[in-house]
């Protein structure tokens, strides 16, 4: 898997065949990009459990926080970890001990462990680093497209009217994601910086 | 397993637009509208609070206005774009988000007179000090350099001569200075030039030009190219730190490689107050859709029109970069093959006087001050867009007394050649 820059269709399969997000690093602070996150995959149909060892006992969005992974008690489909990227490498060892294991490791906008997710993929689970779920489902959606941003998809397909809870169609053409997108030559340079 | 992109001319028609959800218009609506129902306290509290996407209020946002952006985002390469009231609005938006009182900015000698005179006055009123460089030598951008400095300016390609920017050059000396390039990419349009692909971190338009087409609508633009890094060494507050506007969310670490375009929308744009009428978006998004049919047409009269300048005795110089022999040529080869674009000046042998008798010959031509227009336009730099210059400022921007400015239409070329044949000859 090229981490520097993904095909939609890969983001597209993940977001269309998960349905449990557990989300490490969920925060309870409405200012968070957790907190978006978390709340934007809940109201588009994710079932969403928040993981954080020091929100123990309280509620995100009505969904009980859990202290760890091993915690939640039943298979989830994707882990999104919300942390830097010199604290993913326990995560995803917590992950690797889970059964059944989760299908994705999802890595958060600014995080990237390439030997962490080395590790995840020689067991099979799919990747995606320095990503973000939310902009990426609102991307594939259109639903971004509110924002003035590029979603570089295209439709002639009756847009949908986003409600509570529903799916959106990410079947849309792909219009970039090469080499040359500015975005992923940012991501890239980020990536280099650091 | 890759799909087959779409190319320019298909993103020109269909980028950003879709079938409207209730009534399956095709077109996309005008939505003359200020405001926008809340579902409920909670979504209200979602849109407000930046969580949810979607639309408050038409000086934040609207509909019509969000498809024109991610058109053009889409025809820059860009990650985002907002949509302003005008070329200069944008430009405001964009360095307010970057500069603080006592800040610096490094701006090309070569531009728009309506720039020169907003970085000269307008700004330094903010406390937004403009340092000039020239854009034929980047070195001299690089001397200009100080820790006080925030962002580079240039225009692609420069107003009024044509000549054209080695954009490349001027990008890597932002890059050594970390501070973001935005280049004005008016006069080339994204079917020409796209800045982006030169190194630029931010693409300004005044959309009132070749991109809305048809001369009857201002607008402007902001791109954000998602290549610069605002949180490294905290120059850039405005993104990088906790916004009390918004209860301390921090810009870039909430939307990432678009962080630029959200700052100049939900910190410009809300409370600076220059938003564009949905109906102008609507003209500009319909003026978009045969850009690359328009700018091809523009691109072949405006050689036509040069090449005939340049073989007439009344005249003394033809700036045109598109000319072999032009001192831009070459830049114009790498940069913009497929056109140099459709403004021009040139000079006449019998100076100002003849400059001024030719204007009022001139049967086809309009003497009006704007470009990119359907139809061709004439104006005489030194007398109106560049008049508030000094001498020595005017023939460094390239606005001399006896130099004529065209903006090359797209009727027939010979009825353009031979309106300036009856005009120069009478």
């Amino acid at each position: 898997m090229n981490h520097d820059n993904y095909d939609d269709n890969y983001i597209r399969g993940i977001l269309n065949n998960v349905k449990s997000i557990a989300m490490v690093g969920a925060s309870p602070v409405n200012v968070r990009p957790s907190y978006f996150a978390f709340k934007y995959l809940a109201q588009r149909g994710y079932d969403m459990i928040p993981v954080n060892p020091g929100h123990v006992g309280k509620n995100l969005l009505d969904k009980p926080f859990v202290a760890s992974l091993a915690d939640i008690g039943r298979p989830v489909d994707m882990v999104d970890i919300f942390r830097n990227s010199t604290h993913i490498m326990p995560v995803v060892e917590e992950a690797l001990r889970l059964d059944p294991l989760p299908k994705v490791i999802w890595m958060q906008l600014g995080a990237r462990d390439d030997a962490a997710a080395a590790r995840a993929e020689a067991a099979g689970i799919k990747v995606v680093m320095n990503r973000c779920p939310k902009i990426e489902y609102g991307r594939l959606s259109s639903e971004i497209s509110w924002m003035g941003v590029n979603s570089r998809t295209l439709s002639s397909k009756r847009a949908p009217m986003p409600t509570q809870g529903m799916r959106l169609s990410l079947n849309r053409t792909s219009v970039g994601g090469g080499e040359t997108a500015a975005s992923d030559r940012a991501a890239k340079n980020k990536t280099d910086v650091t | 397993m890759t799909d087959r992109l779409p190319g320019f001319s298909t993103l020109a028609v269909h980028a950003g637009a879709q079938p409207d959800p209730t009534t399956g218009a095709r077109a996309t609506p005008i939505y003359q509208t200020t405001s926008f129902v809340f579902n409920d306290a909670d979504h209200a509290a979602s849109l407000f609070g930046l969580q949810a996407f979607g639309n408050i209020y038409t000086r934040i946002g609207n509909p019509t206005q969000a498809v024109l952006e991610e058109r053009i985002a889409a025809l820059e390469g860009g990650t985002a774009a907002l949509a302003v009231a005008s070329g200069h609005a944008a430009q405001v938006v964009v360095l307010q988000q970057l500069l603080m009182p006592g800040d610096e900015f490094i701006a090309a000698r070569k531009l728009y007179g309506g720039s020169i005179n907003q970085f000269s006055h307008a700004f330094k009123s903010f406390g937004w000090n403009v340092v000039w460089a020239d854009p034929d030598d980047a070195g001299s951008f690089e001397r200009a350099v100080t820790p006080h400095t925030k962002a580079i300016f240039i225009e692609s390609i420069a107003n009024p001569a044509g000549s054209i920017t080695d954009i490349e050059a001027i990008a890597a000396v932002a890059r050594k200075a970390g501070v973001p390039l935005i280049v004005d990419n008016t006069l080339a349009t994204p079917y020409l030039i796209r800045p982006i692909d030169h190194g630029a971190d931010i693409v300004v338009h005044s959309l009132t030009k070749f991109l809305g087409g048809h001369g009857n609508s201002l607008g402007g633009v902001i791109v954000d190219a998602g290549t610069f890094d605002w949180s490294k060494d905290n120059k850039y507050p405005m993104l990088s730190e906790p916004r009390p506007e918004y209860h301390g969310i921090r810009i870039q670490e909430t939307f990432g490689n678009f962080a630029f375009a959200i700052a100049c929308r939900v910190l410009g744009l809300r409370d600076l107050g220059p938003a564009i009428s949905p109906f102008n978006a609507f003209m500009i998004l319909t003026g978009i859709e045969t850009l690359p049919l328009r700018m091809a047409k523009h691109c072949e009269n405006a050689r036509a029109v040069a090449e005939f300048l340049s073989g007439h005795p009344a005249v003394a110089a033809v700036n045109y970069s598109g000319l072999a022999g032009n001192p831009y040529n070459n830049l114009a080869r790498k940069y913009a093959p497929k056109g140099a674009g459709a403004v021009f000046t040139f000079s006449l042998k019998g100076g100002y006087e003849a400059g001024v008798n030719l204007v009022s010959n001139l049967k086809l031509f309009s003497h009006l001050a704007n470009v990119g227009d359907t139809r061709s336009l004439v104006i005489h730099p030194a007398s109106t867009t560049h008049s508030q210059l000094d001498d020595a400022a005017k023939v460094k921007s390239g606005a001399a007394p006896d130099v004529v400015r065209l903006s090359i239409g797209i009727e027939d070329k010979e009825d353009l050649i031979a309106d300036l044949e009856q005009a120069l000859g009478a």
